[in-house]
């Protein structure tokens, strides 16, 4: 088993389904054409743009011309705040959002406020849910975007996407939601849950890189971002990634022929995975919310323990996980989100986050297991804080015992 | 079953070589960059990183690539913070000229890197100095430059431990820079020549005194030059702009050159005397690392040196407590700058003890 790789890291990538990379084939060598262009060649790139369209339109519940495709999350986020805070201009400067967003839209916000925008970041309770009593009072006159993430990237908990989209819509305030966690892998409905924005990622549900998109309510006064030609109706200018569109678009489409039958699966294996963890590692926590949670996140803290030393010597026994969001370079920097939910730095340090995709084994995660718990006792062998910790409790007890 | 080695790699040839002597000498070779200060934002003050920018990850990784071997981006931030800058900017405030990358070897790159190492199953770290680790009749571990060193490897090593160089290599010490280079060419590493920078790595302008007023948000207050004997000649701007030896920047139209003798940080003076002044036949140290010593029973024979760029002087060294060393020069020495280190040779130039100048 040791020569195989595990793969747990599927909420920072995924591997691209065999059958969407092969659609995408035909786009690089066949249909080629520029889908601006007027000659029949071309004809075979609008139609899978259009197509594309169609199928996220499905997902989503809105019609096609309020997707407009883009080169990933990131891009989406950045598109949405920024030229929300430029359109709505004279409506008001504040925006409310989150403390635990990724950072494609916490780093767009600090940017924002430099630009002279008001930005609310709220807390979050010990399981990273948004309060809702905060939002509300955190709303003003002049608060013209709420932006709130579907899923949390790290620790998976669901936002209460349905009560935000009706707060609001109540108030008159467009809502943005960071869906690339969720989009796929639990059931979006953008008119139900009151969603004006939302964006989402290709590359997270088995689909290529490089290709993200962003759902724009019809009536919301966005301009454009990216200037140049008059693709996805002047809204967002470069020649279309049609490989990547096509590529996205069955991805999509396969994901939610999917969906429930892979929800069950992996929210069964991770529960089991967490039971394991939880039962046979000492001074183990789950971080985040046991129930509203995304299918396949896992995401642990084991106290006196590096997680920076637990990655590596799971990737020396095979196994790909992360903890936290990764810097530029690959190393770990205490992570923002288990700190908003209240763990202390050295805490937030050793935590651990797995995520599960549909591929992935009961025997991969008995595995799994057994090398963190191996890993678990070796790095607390050689921790100063645990020996003291050990020594502390003993004298404790037997300093009871001499009382007693 | 092989020996595991974590190589510190900075993408340079030295360290590039050093894991690839390691690999040959049948060890499990292991890279690692250690990221100590780079914010985010800053990433792309690259140029200055010699040792741990974020072209310096890249580079490496690609020599990890082409070795074949692991390779892994350690973080490092919060000891550097800890140890080496809040260090830094106390030690100025408190009237002495710190010497923070010895302050990094030993609580960065040895302490904290050889723990992680031993933690992950690593047996030894190794690094790419022109260095040897040699030892003693005793069996005592101590580190000397190697013979064709064009520069001294060792001044900033003297606070390792006995324990710390127990798991620490040195391949390229064996060899001259012109072999090193030879190798690297042989095994097709196209590898940059760092330039390993001997200014301040986290301070990237130079502009130390600006640093040390934001970092610590607080400003430094003006006070007085003084004459040894009280007279007061001016204002300074703060005593953090200043160290032992100085002529340059004071602003004081003397008609002679003068020179920062001592700081005063408790009465905010810096004091200023004529060129004789600066010169001193002896100091004291304390913050005690013995290496090739196991100790110091009897007065001793040494070169010491005063600063990394001090070439050494002929010297006696006693102990006069458990952590304090005199040191008498057998010629006065310029400039002995309380805050810098003292480091003391045997006649083998491996280091013997070494010290923090106290005054």
């Amino acid at each position: 088993m040791s020569n195989k790789v595990i793969y747990l890291d599927n909420a920072a990538t995924t591997r691209v389904r065999r059958e969407v990379a092969e659609a995408m084939l035909p786009y690089f060598t066949e249909e080629y054409g520029n889908a601006s262009a007027i000659y029949s060649l071309a004809g075979g790139a609008k139609e899978a743009l259009q197509n594309g369209r169609d199928i996220m339109a499905g997902l989503l519940g809105c019609a096609g011309n309020e997707i407009y495709f883009t080169g990933c999350g990131s891009e989406s986020d950045n598109w949405a705040l920024k030229a929300a805070a430029e359109a709505y201009r004279a409506k008001g400067n504040h925006i409310i959002t989150t403390k635990i967003e990724h950072h494609a839209v916490l780093h767009t916000c600090q940017w924002l406020e430099k630009q002279g925008v008001e930005v609310t970041y709220l807390d979050v309770d010990e399981q990273g849910l948004v309060r809702l009593e905060q939002l509300k009072a955190a709303i003003r006159p002049t608060t013209i975007l709420i932006s709130v993430m579907f899923a949390n990237n790290e620790i998976g908990t669901m936002e209460p996407i349905r009560e935000i989209g009706a707060l609001a819509r109540e108030h008159g305030i467009l809502f943005h939601t960071d869906a690339v966690q969720a989009f796929g892998q639990v059931p979006i409905d953008v008119d139900e849950l009151n969603i004006d924005m939302l964006s989402a990622s290709a590359h997270k549900l088995n689909g290529p890189k490089g290709v993200g998109l962003l759902y724009i309510r019809k009536g919301v006064k966005i301009r454009s971002f990216m200037h140049g030609g008059a693709q996805e109706r002047k809204r967002r200018a470069g020649t279309e990634n049609i490989p990547g569109i096509v590529g996205f678009g069955e991805a999509a489409k396969i994901a939610a022929a999917t969906m429930q039958e892979r929800a069950a699966k992996e929210t069964k294996l991770r529960d089991y995975l967490i039971e394991r963890v939880l039962t046979e590692i000492p001074y183990s926590r789950l971080n985040g919310c046991r129930t509203k949670r995304l299918p396949g996140n896992a995401n642990f803290s084991f106290q006196f323990v590096e997680g920076e030393s637990m990655l590596i010597m799971l990737d020396m026994a095979g196994i790909c996980a992360s903890s936290g969001s990764a810097c530029t370079s690959g190393s770990l920097d205490p992570s923002h989100v288990l700190l908003a939910i209240g763990l202390p730095h050295e805490i937030a340090h050793g935590s651990l986050r797995l995520t599960l995709s549909h591929e992935t084994t009961r025997e991969e995660i008995d595995y799994t297991v057994e090398q963190i718990k191996e890993i678990v006792a070796k790095l607390r062998d050689m921790s100063p804080l645990y020996e003291d910790f050990i020594k502390g409790g003993q004298e404790r007890q037997g300093g009871k015992k001499n009382v007693q | 079953m092989k020996k595991k080695v974590v190589v510190g790699m900075s993408g340079g040839v030295d360290s590039s070589v050093a894991a690839w002597l390691l690999q040959e000498q049948g060890y499990e070779v292991i890279g690692v960059t250690m990221q100590i200060w780079q914010e985010e934002d800053s990433c792309v003050s690259t140029e200055n990183g010699g040792c741990c920018g974020l072209s310096a990850v890249e580079d490496a990784r690609r020599v990890a690539g082409l070795l074949g071997i692991p390779y892994y981006v350690m973080n490092f931030k919060k000891e550097f913070r800890a140890q080496v800058m809040d260090y830094f900017v106390r030690a100025y405030q408190e009237g002495r000229t710190p010497n923070p990358c010895i302050a990094c070897n030993r609580y960065v790159k040895w302490e904290s890197l050889l723990r992680r190492s031993l933690e992950i199953g690593a047996d030894y770290i190794a690094t790419g100095h022109y260095a040897r680790i040699g030892r003693t009749r005793e069996g005592r571990y101590a580190v000397c430059n190697s013979v064709t060193a064009a520069k001294d490897q060792t001044y900033a090593l003297y606070s390792l431990t006995q324990e710390q160089l127990a798991h620490t290599l040195m391949p390229v010490g064996a060899y001259t820079k012109e072999e090193i280079r030879a190798i690297a060419a042989r095994i097709g590493l196209a590898v940059a020549d760092k330039p390993d920078s001997q200014e301040i790595c986290f301070i990237p302008d130079h502009d130390y005194g600006r640093f040390i007023e934001a970092d610590s948000g607080k400003k430094s207050e003006p006070g007085n030059f003084v004459t040894m004997d009280g007279r007061v000649l001016g204002r300074h701007k703060g005593i953090i702009h200043y160290t032992v030896g100085q002529r340059k920047g004071l602003g004081l139209a003397m008609g002679r050159p003068v020179f920062v003798t001592q700081i005063r940080p408790q009465t905010n003076e810096v004091v200023i005397g004529e060129a004789q002044d600066v010169w001193a036949d002896r100091l004291e140290c304390g913050n005690l690392n013995f290496m090739a010593f196991a100790d110091l029973e009897q007065p001793r024979r040494v070169l010491a040196k005063i600063r990394y760029s001090h070439a050494g002087a002929p010297a006696t060294i006693r102990r006069i407590a458990a952590d304090r060393i005199i040191c008498e020069f057998d010629e006065p020495v310029r400039a002995v700058t309380p805050g810098q280190a003292a480091v003391f040779y045997d006649e083998e130039g491996r280091v013997a003890c070494g010290g923090e100048i106290l005054n």
